[in-house]
């Protein structure tokens, strides 16, 4: 069950992919993404996804974990593959049943967005699993941050997601075990039409809530306990600083993703 | 340097009502006089919804007394803008480790009292450096909580609350959640600060075994402290912890039974050890 979603899930590494500032890592994900986008030829796809591979290989983190955070995408490619073949139209015709052809327009582009798609999620899963949840919400903190000039409780904010990400895994256990209690009652999350088996999710449902509202109780009691206030300033265990080394990694993707630009003349 | 006084909670005609409560004749502390001095180990007895926890939650200042005052450090924990002092001079470990672990690595949970404190970063580093390598933490730093054994846990959250540098620190049965390996391993790690560092602790617990292994027993029932002293003493009282749905420990017990069959046994047993020690020294009269 833990190991199905990978999203959001950090894996403790030393690389230097580890080591870099969150700040660093999200704005470079961030062009990326764009860069993705922009990009129109598969030479440059290809480019940045090999560019992606080898920044995984470098990370150290097991290349099982990148598959398993792609599986949950196979359905959307699958569909957009199929979408593309059958309905994009222009080029070569490529394969005909009946009136349906398969043109190479719609093929190459239909790879095209999968690639991309792939590709996009890669980059993704590199920065959350090589960045611990909570240095990452730093990080989108510091971008959110103009925000609390019109009064949004932008540290809040982030220590709430946080701890909605320390506890994912926790209430995953806990549902599970909840799953098991009430199948050695006899309980059926298996079979039945969609309605029969969302009806069936109740009395999971309902404890799992009551759980974790309890624990919520319990852990604003002891974050109480241990000095937290609303609002109060707070320092930090990892201070937020941007080395040199940092810098030199921005300047190096961004030279890669001009290359990548190049080809895509 | 300032003089410590040598009390350091002191608890005087405490009473606490929770608020909505109907029953006004049963409150759930009343009239509790306590005092736990530096550096000593008290355990705390008593059944189900006696008031154990109400009582270690009003040494923490996590709720303020109805009648009567605690007083930490000489600091009552009514005054709202010494609360985090109090908190950080009595730490609180609670029942249940995963419900206390707040944030998504160990090093920063352990981290997360020191940034409440407004410590700076340097300083909260080398905290967290002193107190992971005695609790013996320091190759789990990077992980996630849900990575850990329980015993482990349990760990965390006392390196969370040490790394505070508490005078005290309140468990509220922190090994009920655990196997027998773990619950070695968190008490011998309170134990060992409580001997080396003359770390005083208050430690709620239902295992007979680990409150006679503390310098003074205090029963509680119903709100009200019925009886404290060594635990010696305080275990063989065996009629009076029948009672209240408690027991001696296990030795004491057979001790009991022992007696009863006319061994001559001295009434103050508590572990194996003295118990083969005086059967091994009586003679036998059967």
């Amino acid at each position: 069950m833990n190991r199905s979603i990978t999203l959001g899930q950090y894996l403790p590494g030393e690389s230097l992919v580890h080591q870099l500032n969150p700040r660093i890592k999200i704005l470079a994900l961030l062009i990326m993404l764009a860069v993705l986008f922009i990009v129109q030829t598969f030479h440059a796809l290809i480019f940045l996804l090999l560019f992606a591979v080898l920044l995984l290989a470098s990370s150290g983190v097991p290349f099982s974990y990148f598959l398993r955070g792609i599986r949950p995408i196979l359905y959307i490619a699958l569909f957009a593959l199929v979408i593309y073949f059958f309905f994009n139209k222009g080029g070569v015709v490529l394969l005909r049943i009946g009136s349906v052809t398969v043109e190479s327009d719609g093929v190459r582009e239909g790879l095209f967005v999968v690639t991309r798609l792939v590709a996009l999620v890669l980059y993704s899963l590199l920065l959350t699993l090589t960045t611990t949840p909570l240095s990452l919400t730093h990080g989108m903190g510091y971008f959110l941050k103009p925000l609390s000039y019109i009064g949004l409780p932008t540290d809040e904010v982030a220590m709430i997601m946080s701890i909605a990400l320390r506890f994912i895994p926790t209430l995953m256990e806990e549902s599970q075990r909840l799953m098991r209690a009430q199948l050695s009652r006899g309980a059926d999350f298996e079979s039945g039409s969609i309605f029969r088996k969302a009806k069936n999710l109740v009395p999971l449902i309902v404890p799992l809530f009551i759980s974790a509202f309890r624990r919520a109780d319990e852990l604003a009691l002891a974050m109480e306990a241990r000095g937290f206030r609303l609002g109060a300033r707070r320092t930090r265990l990892h201070e937020d600083i941007i080395a040199p080394r940092d810098w030199a990694v921005l300047i190096f993707v961004l030279a890669v993703l001009t290359a990548a630009l190049a080809l895509n003349i | 340097m300032k003089s410590r006084p040598e009390i350091l909670i002191e608890a005087r005609e405490l009473a606490y009502r929770y608020p909505g409560e109907e029953n006004i004749s049963s409150p759930a502390v009343y009239g509790v006089n306590l005092s736990v001095k530096r550096g000593e180990y008290v355990s705390l007895i008593g059944p189900n919804g006696s008031g154990k926890t109400t009582l270690l939650k009003l040494f923490n200042a996590l709720l303020a007394p109805t009648e009567g005052e605690v007083l930490v450090e000489g600091i009552s924990t009514t005054e709202e803008e010494k609360q985090v002092e109090i908190r950080r001079s009595c730490g609180m470990i609670f029942q249940n480790p995963d419900n206390q672990l707040v944030a998504t690595t160990v090093e920063e949970d352990i981290a997360f009292g020191l940034e409440n404190l407004e410590l700076p970063s340097s300083e909260i580093r080398k905290r967290v450096e002193k107190v992971s390598s005695a609790l013996g933490l320091k190759h789990l730093l990077k992980h996630p909580p849900h990575m850990l054994s329980g015993g482990e846990k349990g760990r965390v959250a006392i390196a969370g609350i040490l790394a505070m540098q508490p005078s005290c620190i309140l468990m509220d049965e922190p090994t009920a959640m655990l196997d027998s390996k773990s619950r070695q391993d968190v008490l011998g790690a309170v134990r060992h600060l409580n001997r080396e560092q003359g770390l005083a602790v208050v430690h709620v617990t239902h295992f007979p075994e680990e409150a006679a292994r503390a310098d003074r027993v205090v029963i509680i029932d119903q709100g009200r402290l019925i009886e404290q002293g060594p635990p010696s003493v305080i275990m063989n009282k065996l009629q009076l912890l029948h009672q209240l749905g408690l027991q001696g420990t296990a030795p004491s017990e057979l001790a009991a039974l022992l007696r009863k069959d006319g061994f001559s046994i001295p009434e103050e047993i508590l572990n194996c050890q003295e118990l083969v020690q005086s059967l091994c020294t009586s003679e036998l009269k059967i």
